[in-house]
């Protein structure tokens, strides 16, 4: 039976995520900052899945409290054997762009307080000597682009980050994940242009899932993006920086 | 900590129609995936303003041209089952499909349900449906415990049979048009297998068929007969009359599984693009009518068949509304009572002949009481066709509205794209007394459709 934690779970991947877990009798905790709302997501699942569910609260910034969390949710599920890490946040890039606190914000949310929470999740799962990582991670981190290289750069960051850490947490049997998403059809993503390539968040989660099954170590949900970025990286400096995207 | 909905991602314009594709229009639809989104979106919506689940209503009932749209299909959580009394309260967004999905394992089933599963429970007390056992369990209204209404503010109101009971009445079988159903509390009902015992007969006219309704209802949960609209005069009516119950746990372990109430999942399949105006003619579609009796003509006695099979058949051809072409299609649905009934089936079936369009499926059905006060159903028969748009659509379905008037019936709003205001207002006389429900649960009223428009059947709205 799997313990898991989940991190910004009133994202529609986590929820969607979860459900995959919950299904096969994992029992979960979900951490949001929107308590009510993962109270919510937390009923769906027990009732879908007939699955143990709690819920409580998380800010992704509130560095300090991270280790806390993690004592909290092992507490309530009795042990721990994985977190997937959910949050992120897309932000609004020109503002960014232009401004410096803004940037900051972006990248504090979507990799320093990965940073910080993943060192305390690492500390916890070497301990244990086993146990797994999921990072979500996205395209947009393959390289920078003019469209939304704040945001890019915090989850190509991110990417680097679990790259190391599954390195470091090799020889301790820690497994960690990294997911590398193309465009999902979830609120970050609403309302900015309707693409033919977004997937549903319950495909996105099946990629996930399956991918985590058969241990996986860099995925790219779904897979056809592993060789279009292949291709969009070799794309020279010289003529990318002109891209308009 | 506040709830957050400083996320809460604007509105694109966007085009929609419902499940005939006709009309077509565009609204600013907003997709919340939080209470407090929804709260939030409903503020900022642009007015008029209506609540959206999958868009399976055929016509105009889930547009707002002008407007705005709720799409309400990410609220979909379930918050609570209670086994004991069959009990399941969740968001309006959880679809039929999910219900199924969840519940037939584990001996449940709702306890009325459309002919597809892509409709949500919103959608669904939104226009109080039918099913096949409308005749012994009515709509889906009867087996609503309660449900959480938000009204033109935000705020939430609990309606329920003893609780803001007018509006309890008004929402089952209003359209959208008293606020958004947020969440619900329905009944289910048990089976003992994801199984039905089924019986089809072919049956020579109209006469037979309403013959064998009367005697068979009392025997089946579940009835409904295909017409042949393509039969010649003598043989009006000329049915596919089925019925079925939910098959017993010892017989399917007599006969197929030791595992009763589970199925294996089916891929839908899916039409890549329209058919071709010509595919669906009146030549193919009498053809295809003919064929389908001739292949039932013995019936069969005392089969199974799966769940999927008689609810949903045609939920297997993922997007089959494409198959009507381009112009789309549209479907005439209407009940007439059961005092003069069969004289006006046939009145209905005469003029559908007179007029040389072709109807690519018709069902008959017999009803029970009425639920809501905007409710379709009322004792009588159902008659549904189907209709690729055509020229001279529009004609037919005024003759037949006439038709259905002049017989006390009236036409359901869920299908419904042609109708006129004057001959609505006649047919549902409980419109008076809902529009002053209507008007104190929504004072500024701005909550309204292209359909409520078009029928007049909320004056008013959305004219500012
Ligand atoms: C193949 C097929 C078979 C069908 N069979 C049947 C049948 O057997 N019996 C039957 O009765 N109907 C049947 N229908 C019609 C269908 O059940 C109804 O139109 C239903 O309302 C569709 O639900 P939806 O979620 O798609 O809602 P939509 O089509 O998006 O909306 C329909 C109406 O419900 C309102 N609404 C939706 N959600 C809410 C909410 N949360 N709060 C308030 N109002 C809301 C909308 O404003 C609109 O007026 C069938 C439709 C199809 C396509
Ligand atoms: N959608 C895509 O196309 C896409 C593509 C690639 C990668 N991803 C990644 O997938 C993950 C899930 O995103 P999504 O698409 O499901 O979007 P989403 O619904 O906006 O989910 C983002 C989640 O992060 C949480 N969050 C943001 N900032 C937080 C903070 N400071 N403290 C605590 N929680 C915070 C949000 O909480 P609130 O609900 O409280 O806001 C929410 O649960 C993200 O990491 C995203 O970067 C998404």
């Amino acid at each position: 039976m799997n313990r898991v934690l989940f991190l910004g779970a009133t994202s529609s991947i986590a929820r969607a995520l979860a459900f995959c877990f919950a299904r096969d009798g994992a029992r979960l905790y979900l951490a949001a900052r929107d308590v009510g709302e993962a109270a919510r997501i937390a009923a769906d699942l027990s009732v879908r899945a007939g699955a143990y569910v709690c819920s409580g609260a998380f800010e992704a910034t509130d560095y300090e409290r991270h280790a806390e969390l993690i004592g909290r949710a092992a507490a309530e599920l009795g042990g721990l054997d994985g977190v997937a890490l959910c949050f992120g946040t897309l932000g609004d890039h020109s503002h960014a762009a232009r401004d410096a606190d803004c940037a900051r914000g972006l990248v504090a949310e979507n990799f320093t307080a990965a940073v910080s929470f993943l060192t305390e999740a690492a500390n916890y799962m070497a301990a244990q000597r086993s146990g797994f990582i999921i990072v979500l991670g996205s395209v947009a981190g393959d390289r920078g682009r003019a469209g939304n290289y704040v945001y890019g750069c915090a989850k190509g960051a991110l990417a680097l980050f679990a790259q190391g850490l599954r390195a470091h947490l090799a020889r301790s049997g820690v497994y960690v994940l990294t997911v590398k998403l193309g465009l999902v059809d979830t609120r970050m993503t609403y309302g900015r242009g309707r693409s033919l390539l977004a997937m549903s968040p319950p495909t996105a989660a099946r990629g996930i899932y399956a991918a985590w099954r058969r241990r996986a170590q860099v995925a790219y949900v779904p897979a056809f993006w592993r060789p279009v970025m292949a291709a969009v990286r070799i794309i020279p400096e010289r003529i990318f920086k002109y891209a308009r995207f | 900590m506040p709830p957050s909905n400083a996320g809460l991602p604007g509105a694109p314009r966007l085009p929609v129609a419902g499940w005939g594709r006709y009309p077509r229009g565009t609204a600013e639809v907003w997709r919340p995936e939080k209470l407090s989104e929804l709260r939030a979106a409903l503020a900022a919506a642009a007015k008029p303003v209506l609540a959206r689940g999958l868009g399976r209503a055929y016509g105009d009932a889930a547009l707002n041209d002008g407007g705005s749209l709720l799409d309400l299909t990410r609220l979909n959580r379930m918050l609570a089952f209670d086994p004991q009394s069959a009990s399941l309260r969740c968001e309006a967004g959880v679809t039929f499909a999910e219900v199924l999905e969840t519940f037939v394992p584990r001996g449940f089933f709702p306890p009325v349900t459309p002919g597809t599963k892509f409709v949500t429970l919103g959608g669904a007390l939104a226009a109080d449906i039918h099913g096949k056992n409308h005749h012994r369990d009515s709509s889906i209204s009867k087996h609503v415990v309660g449900f959480d209404l938000m009204g033109p503010e935000g705020e939430i109101k609990r309606c329920s049979r003893e609780e803001n009971s007018d509006l309890f009445w008004a929402t089952l079988g209003g359209m959208g048009l008293t606020g958004v159903i947020v969440e619900l509390e329905l009944k289910l009902k048990h089976i003992e297998s994801a199984y039905l015992e089924y019986e089809s007969l072919a049956l020579p006219d109209i006469d037979r068929v309403l013959e064998i309704f009367a005697d068979y209802d009392r025997r089946y949960e579940y009835s409904v007969a295909w017409v042949d609209c393509a039969a010649g005069t003598k043989k009006l009516g000329r049915s596919i009359a089925m019925f079925a119950n939910f098959a017993s746990a010892d017989r399917l372990r007599r006969q197929i599984t030791d595992r009763p109430l589970i199925l294996e999942a089916r891929r839908p399949l899916k039409i890549p693009f329209d058919l071709p105006q010509f595919a669906l003619n009146p030549r193919t579609i009498r053809a295809f009518n003919a064929l389908y009796y001739f292949l039932h003509r013995r019936g069969t006695r005392d089969s199974l068949v799966d769940l999927e099979r008689f609810f949903y058949p045609l939920d297997r051809l993922g997007n089959w509304n494409r198959l009507y072409g381009r112009r789309g299609f549209a479907q005439y649905q209407c009940v007439v009572p059961l005092a003069e009934g069969r004289a006006g089936l046939i009145e209905l079936l005469e003029e559908l002949k007179r007029s040389g369009i072709a109807s690519g499926l018709a069902v008959l059905k017999q009803f029970g009481p009425q639920q809501g006060m905007l409710s379709f159903p009322i004792p009588g028969y159902t008659l549904a066709m189907d209709f690729a748009v055509q020229d001279g659509l529009g004609e037919l379905m005024e003759r037949f509205d006439r038709v259905v008037l002049k017989y006390g019936g009236r036409v359901y709003f869920a299908k419904d794209a042609f109708a006129r205001a004057e001959t609505v207002c006649q047919m549902y006389p409980n419109l008076e007394q809902w529009r002053a429900i209507k008007l104190s649960a929504d004072p500024r009223r701005i909550f309204s459709s292209r359909l409520s428009r078009r029928l007049a059947i909320d004056p008013g709205a959305g004219e500012r």
